[in-house]
């Protein structure tokens, strides 16, 4: 797995992979995951994913981002479980100048959220547990 | 070797869905051209698929498509619940 990741992310490893001597701006984003949703407090969540196609789409957008515009991407993203504050998304793009490296950044993440197929179970501090997007609340969530 | 006559396609569901038909992956046998909202209505018989939405996002192949998008033999459908993922 390139872009699925079982272990902790280090945005240090992916701003090494996109950095560059002629790549003056390296802009980053990373996603934590929230201590609530909503009014409701969150204990920790468990991400799933339908693993062959996350691959596919990531790869389509790192591809599409790095043709609309003069950048390197690297994209990762945490599957199973996570506790409060971990990173869930992690993102550096890299360019000659930072309206590039920004521009790109975001629509990698917008790109991710839209389109990549991920989902998380949320574990709430009354005991229950609930698949986010599943229900009236979820039409937001995802820790970006 | 496949009939002429049907469409032999695995159909992926994930989680909500998953739990609501208690199944990740089904195999379904559809007529010829049959389309993603056939595969849809083959899923909505089974037990817990009538609380699927009414256009779920859909896979072919690890691609999103459309209701209309038309299935091949040996296709992989996944039926996905609203993203959550970043």
């Amino acid at each position: 797995m390139l872009f699925l990741s079982e272990k902790p992310l280090d945005l240090a490893v992916l701003i090494r992979e996109v950095s560059s001597l002629d790549r003056g701006g390296i802009a980053c984003f990373l996603g934590t995951v929230r201590n609530h949703h909503g009014h409701r407090p969150v204990l920790g969540l468990e991400y799933s994913a339908y693993a062959d196609m996350v691959e596919a789409e990531c790869a389509r957008i790192v591809a599409e981002t790095e043709r609309r515009w003069p950048v390197r991407v690297a994209l990762r993203h945490r599957v199973g479980a996570l506790e409060i504050g971990e990173a869930a998304v992690a993102i550096a793009v890299a360019g000659a100048h930072r309206d590039e490296a920004f521009a790109g950044c975001r629509h990698v993440i917008e790109e991710v959220k839209r389109r990549v197929p991920i989902w998380k179970k949320e574990r709430y501090a009354d005991g229950s547990v609930e698949w986010q997007g599943s229900g009236a609340a979820g039409q937001r969530g995802g820790a970006g | 070797m496949a009939s002429t006559s049907t469409t032999r396609i695995r159909i992926l569901l994930f989680a909500s869905y998953a739990d609501r038909l208690g199944l990740d992956s089904v195999e379904a046998a559809l007529p010829a051209g049959a389309t993603v909202g056939d595969a849809l209505a083959y899923l909505r018989a089974l037990p817990g698929g009538d609380e699927l939405p009414p256009r779920p996002l859909c896979a072919r192949n690890l691609s999103h498509v459309g209701l209309e998008a038309a299935l091949a033999d040996g296709d992989e459908l996944a039926v996905l619940p609203p993203l959550a993922g970043g």
